[in-house]
């Protein structure tokens, strides 16, 4: 029988977020093609984290010393191994940072190619259409997997809507890979967090948030007054971070800061995932842009397209004469 | 120390994205050309290092004609020589396929560290540089802000998630994918762009490396993405617009 195997990642022996939407993928895709559902998680069989996944019909603990911490090499080699042994039609990741460390290696090693940060999964007929985004999400492209089994992808955060997983009585099969010591070539270190944070933006209630849209640092102030008028902080995407124009305390994304305040304003932002994932919490988006195929304006309530240069200082004036 | 920087020729970030009449790509006949922006921060890491431990840095890349462009200007900034895989149906290839290509034309090269960037802006896959390092059979890390040398090999830091970091001990020779930020570019000199047309440049065709060009993923069509969400769009002059805002802000969003 064909099976759909969905990897996922844990955080302290639970299955993440971005895992479960990747298992509601799989489970989609299982439905659609007659095919059996198994799972595979790196941590000890008897974990809580595994009884929450008996929606699948098999799972797997895939369990060895050398996988207590992540690296590209251990993760490769067991994954591979665990996928002979199954040999599913597809393979289904989620798409986070430490998937795309080691998923395209993994794909590689089996021959085939990742479909990575897949957004849309269609099937019609025996046949997988995968969307993805390209050009930052101003264009989609539709793939599909060619010659032999598996279909690797990997699904974006927020892509799939991660269900609450009815628990029937699966049994956990512990897997243990052969893994050999000499074979891991790096030596990762303790994940660690830059310097204490100087502002609080997940607390803030309004922020006006700028991008590359700005285009020079000394333009700031123009960003800067509109969010004094507002009583807002000051929040950025990652090209203003990158140049040093503003504190990376201050980078609102997936490498940033997590926000979800009353009022995000966009300022010359063209809304790429990595930002988005970062603020699409937010009660309301209002998103000033030249461009009016933006895809920050996908997830805005209001949008203003025009200039900023001209929208920025009108809206500071209005917003100064509205408060009196 | 030896470094072989990948950089891809991308078109520029502004660039009007209007659909080819084949459905499979964008329309690239008034487009501008660019480097990938992580490339070029990986291009400015190589450079670095080279300054401070001497060795030589070597600039790849594939595509058509125009590509040499960009090979140019890594030159002009201080890369030493480049390797151009020519090709003018590089899209035919999958991420696959294109390492296939990469990893032949610096099969004899014996460098220490291979830098690339950590995606592409227009296909964003993020995959060229890890794929390169299976074939290659050198570990690799990708997401890396810094490269220090140590005594046994490298030592580099690592983006993890919502502000999170780790440094990873590698040895060497191994592939990284770098990540932007961690320092601000540098630009080409006069001086730098002169000395560049004296430097070697190697193209090598496409057609002439022999590595198995068969795909195992294809791209099949483009779309622009449907609009999920109606925005409410505020019109009129900036002043209109902007009266138009308050008056949300106030009355519905209620933060005023
Ligand atoms: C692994 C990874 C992690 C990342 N982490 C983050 C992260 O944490 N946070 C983050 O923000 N990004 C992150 N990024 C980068 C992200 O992919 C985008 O590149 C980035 O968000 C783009 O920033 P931007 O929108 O400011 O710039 P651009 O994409 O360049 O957009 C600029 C926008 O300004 C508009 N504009 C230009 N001029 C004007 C004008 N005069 N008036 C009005 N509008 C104008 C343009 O139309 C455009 O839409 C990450 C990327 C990767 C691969």
């Amino acid at each position: 029988m064909n099976t759909v195997l969905v990897f996922l990642e844990a955080k302290s022996g639970e299955p993440t977020r971005i895992s479960l939407e990747a298992l509601a993928a799989g489970a989609q895709m299982a439905a659609a093609t007659g095919a059996e559902l198994a799972v595979a998680m790196v941590g000890a069989a008897t974990g809580a984290g595994f009884e929450m996944l008996g929606a699948a019909r098999q799972v797997f603990a895939i369990e060895d010393p050398l996988l207590s911490e992540y690296t590209a090499d251990g993760f490769t080699a067991s994954y591979a191994q665990l996928i002979e042994q199954v040999k599913p039609e597809f393979v289904v990741l989620p798409h986070t940072y430490q998937v795309r460390d080691f998923a395209p290696r993994l794909a590689t090693r089996l021959g085939r190619v990742l479909i990575s940060d897949v957004t849309g999964i269609a099937m019609d007929a025996g046949k997988v259409t995968l969307t993805r985004q390209l050009f930052q999400g101003k264009l989609n492209g539709h793939y599909h997997a060619v010659a032999h089994a598996p279909t690797l992808l990997s699904v974006q955060a927020g892509a799939f809507r991660a269900e609450a997983a009815t628990v029937t009585q699966a049994s956990v099969t512990t897997f243990t890979p052969n893994l050999d010591a000499a074979s891991i070539r790096t030596k990762p270190g303790e994940p660690f967090r830059a310097a204490a944070q100087t502002v609080d933006l997940a607390s803030a209630p309004l922020l006006v948030s700028v991008g590359r849209g700005i285009k020079d640092e000394a333009n700031l102030p123009l960003v800067k007054e509109l969010a004094e008028a507002l009583g807002a902080e000051l929040a950025a995407s990652r090209p203003i971070c990158d140049a040093g124009w503003l504190p990376m305390e201050r980078q609102v994304g997936s490498s940033g800061q997590t926000v979800a305040p009353k009022l995000y304003l966009a300022v010359g932002i063209s809304g790429a995932i990595q930002h988005l994932v970062g603020m699409k919490g937010s009660q309301c988006v209002v998103a000033i842009n030249k461009d009016e195929n933006a895809p920050i304006f996908e997830i805005a309530d209001y949008g203003i397209v025009g200039d900023l240069f001209e929208v920025v200082p009108a809206l500071t004036a209005a917003v100064r004469k509205a408060k009196g | 120390m030896k470094i072989i920087v990948a950089i891809k020729q991308v078109p520029e970030r502004d660039a009007r994205i209007r659909i080819d009449s084949a459905g499979k790509w964008i329309a690239l006949d008034e487009i501008e050309f660019r480097m990938n922006e992580s490339d070029a921060y990986a291009l400015e890491e190589a450079l670095l290092l080279k300054e401070a431990h001497g060795g030589e840095v070597v600039v790849l890349s594939a595509g058509p004609e125009r590509v040499g462009q960009t090979i140019r200007e890594a030159l002009a900034k201080g890369a030493d020589r480049g390797i151009h895989i020519a090709s003018d149906k590089l899209g035919e290839y999958d991420a696959l396929g294109v390492a296939r290509l990469m990893a032949a034309a610096i099969a004899d090269e014996q460098a220490d560290l291979i830098l690339t960037g950590l995606q592409s802006d227009d296909l964003g896959l993020g995959q060229t540089g890890v794929i390169l390092a299976e074939l290659l059979g050198i570990p690799h890390s990708s997401l890396i802000l810094k490269i220090e040398k140590t005594e046994a090999g490298i030592r580099v830091l690592r983006e993890l998630e919502d502000g999170w970091f780790q440094h990873i001990e590698m040895t060497t020779p191994a592939l990284l994918t770098i990540q932007s930020g961690n320092t601000r570019l540098r630009y080409a000199t006069l001086m730098g762009i002169k000395k560049a047309r004296s430097k070697e440049l190697r193209v090598v065709e496409a057609d002439a490396i022999s590595v198995d060009a068969a795909r195992c993923v294809s791209l099949d069509s483009v779309a622009l993405p449907s609009r999920q969400k109606t925005t409410q769009m505020l019109t009129g002059t900036p002043a209109e617009a902007a009266a138009a805002l308050v008056e949300k802000l106030q009355q519905e969003v209620r933060v005023l």
